[in-house]
């Protein structure tokens, strides 16, 4: 806990060092500006994100972000029934969409970070995994998540490309729950986002999936129609989609947008 | 609930006409508001011209059956562990008795998703019995029989607290007689205490029907989702949710009016007392 703590803060700390170095555009013109900013973002955003959050506060002193994480459906279906936000930060271009086409987005969606599958296995690999066709094997039990979720939908293309049919012992609700399902040793494999893997630390293992059969899913960021400070929002996507947050983002695991 | 199963049955029959503070109305009415209007709610979201397709499609009825047969299941557990251990609480006198009451009444406040934790490191694949059961060809993992242990669980305080209360309100003079006139105690039990106890026991049997019914946190920690296997009621409507809310909201429906009759029938069951 201490130690991510103080790892969030070197990178604050590195952040703040490069924002002093070279001019940030916004900086000057909002200093003691000040203000609340609500961000609502994919739970896979969490840690990245809440580093952000904290660069943010600090390039803009008075300023205070309050994230809310959750499914990406999940914030869409509470902002549709009006709940209140500046920043919206989905897991896929589908979900920005379905916001996109109620009239919920103040311009158009950037995206600015790209996610892709792997195999998490519990630490040790029980079952000896070394590829995505070895999941098929009868007696290994693979968890995934279901068709109806993202990350079910792109396990479904890797398996379309790899042409290796899976029968999972369970199709979870979110990638969280399959995750647990892995790390507890419950499950043999189970397919993920690799930046789940890499926040997972030393219970799970990663395999590889190869690019050409790998699908990518791209997370895109937008200020909300009916934020109070729209001004404040966007500079916080700015901040997303710039330098900074893209080496934020690298260091959980994301790729380039 | 249970703790009407609590009250003497002489004291309702001797009810003293005290009147009701009147200011006791408004909070009264807010409360039966606060708890109904969710209800309402969700009704006038329910998209009737779909409904018959909704909650008939290949996996609400897979859903329904296996939430059916896991919860008959799951309180067939209860009855066959939670009726001695009820006779046991209330009849016998041994140390570290309200040890033992404290365990059992503790899923009753235990968040399920820590009940499905802890069962997890139970019976799961590297739980504490986990390899001995997988050594006997059990394998409980990801299977039916997770729901069941899960729903169990979670559904056999009810019927503890519900029994236990009955037989300390019953008292043990009928017992006795029949035991001065030499019944042995299981002939004892079968046909003074148990029948003594048929309200009680079938409301609390109802409850803990019901709470297998509406399991979902325990469930999905540690039993997994799958279409005909794990997948339970609860567990379908939080997966439709995710992408056809219609559905989400038509199988939340079926589910009330299951709680639903659930309830009247533990009430009518009461009415003997």
């Amino acid at each position: 806990m201490s130690a991510g703590r103080a790892r969030a803060m070197a990178v604050v700390g590195m952040l703040l060092a490069g924002c002093a170095s070279g001019p940030t555009e916004g900086a000057p013109a909002s200093a003691g500006a000040g203000g609340e900013l609500t961000v609502l973002a994919a739970a896979s955003l969490q840690s990245p994100f809440t580093r952000l959050g904290e660069v943010f506060e600090a390039t803009f002193p008075g300023t205070t972000v309050t994230f809310g994480f959750a499914g990406s459906s999940d914030l869409v279906a509470q902002l549709q029934q009006g709940a209140p936000g500046d920043v919206l930060a989905t897991a896929d271009t589908a979900t920005m969409g379905r916001a996109a086409a109620d009239g919920l987005l103040s311009g158009a969606a950037q995206p600015f970070a790209t996610n892709t599958m792997v195999i998490a296995v519990p630490a040790g690999n029980p079952a000896g995994i070394g590829a995505f066709a070895d999941l098929a094997a009868p007696d290994v039990a693979v968890v995934v998540c279901a068709p109806q979720v993202p990350c079910g939908a792109a396990t479904a293309q890797v398996e379309a490309s790899t042409g290796v049919t899976l029968s999972p012992v369970s199709e979870e609700g979110s990638v969280t729950d399959v995750l647990g399902k892995v790390s507890t040793g419950q499950a043999d494999a189970g397919v993920v986002y690799v930046t789940d893997v890499a926040a997972a630390g030393d219970a799970v293992e990663g395999i590889g999936i190869p690019p050409d059969a790998n699908t990518t899913n791209s997370y895109p960021i937008a200020v909300l129609a009916a934020s109070g400070a729209p001004e404040l929002a966007g500079r916080f996507r700015d901040l997303v989609l710039g330098a900074q947050g893209r080496e934020v983002l690298a260091d959980a695991g994301f790729g380039a947008p | 609930m249970p703790d009407s199963a609590l009250r003497s049955p002489r004291l309702r029959t001797r009810q003293a006409p005290v009147g009701l503070p009147h200011w006791a109305a408004l909070p009264a009415g807010l409360a039966v508001a606060f708890l109904g209007l969710p209800l309402l709610a969700m009704l006038s979201r329910v998209s009737w011209g779909q409904f018959p397709a909704l909650v008939t499609s290949e996996s609400s009825r897979a859903a329904l059956a296996l939430s059916l047969r896991t919860s008959v299941a799951a309180t067939v557990l209860c009855l066959l562990l939670g009726v001695p251990l009820a006779l046991v609480l209330a009849r016998a006198r041994f140390p570290g008795q309200h040890l033992v009451r404290a365990l059992a009444l503790l899923p009753l406040v235990l968040p399920p998703v820590v009940a499905g934790i802890a069962l997890l490191y139970t019976f799961g694949r590297r739980g504490l019995l986990g390899e001995t059961l997988q050594v006997a060809g059990i394998q409980v993992a990801f299977s039916t029989t997770a729901v069941v242990l899960a729903q169990t669980f979670v559904a056999m305080p009810f019927l503890v607290i519900s029994l236990e209360g009955a037989l300390r309100t019953v008292g043990q003079r009928y017992d006795e007689v029949a035991a001065t006139l030499g019944a042995s105690p299981t002939t004892v039990l079968r046909r003074v205490t148990l029948p003594l106890l048929a309200p009680a026991l079938a409301s609390g049997t109802v409850l803990a029907f019901a709470r297998a019914l509406g399991e979902f946190g325990a469930t999905i920690t540690f039993a997994g989702s799958l279409q005909g296997v794990t997948r339970t009621l609860p567990l379908e409507i939080y997966l439709q949710r995710e992408t056809d809310a219609d559905a989400a909201v038509a199988l939340s429906l079926v589910l009330v009016v299951v709680s639903a009759v659930v309830i009247a029938v533990s009430r009518r069951t009461r009415s003997p007392w």
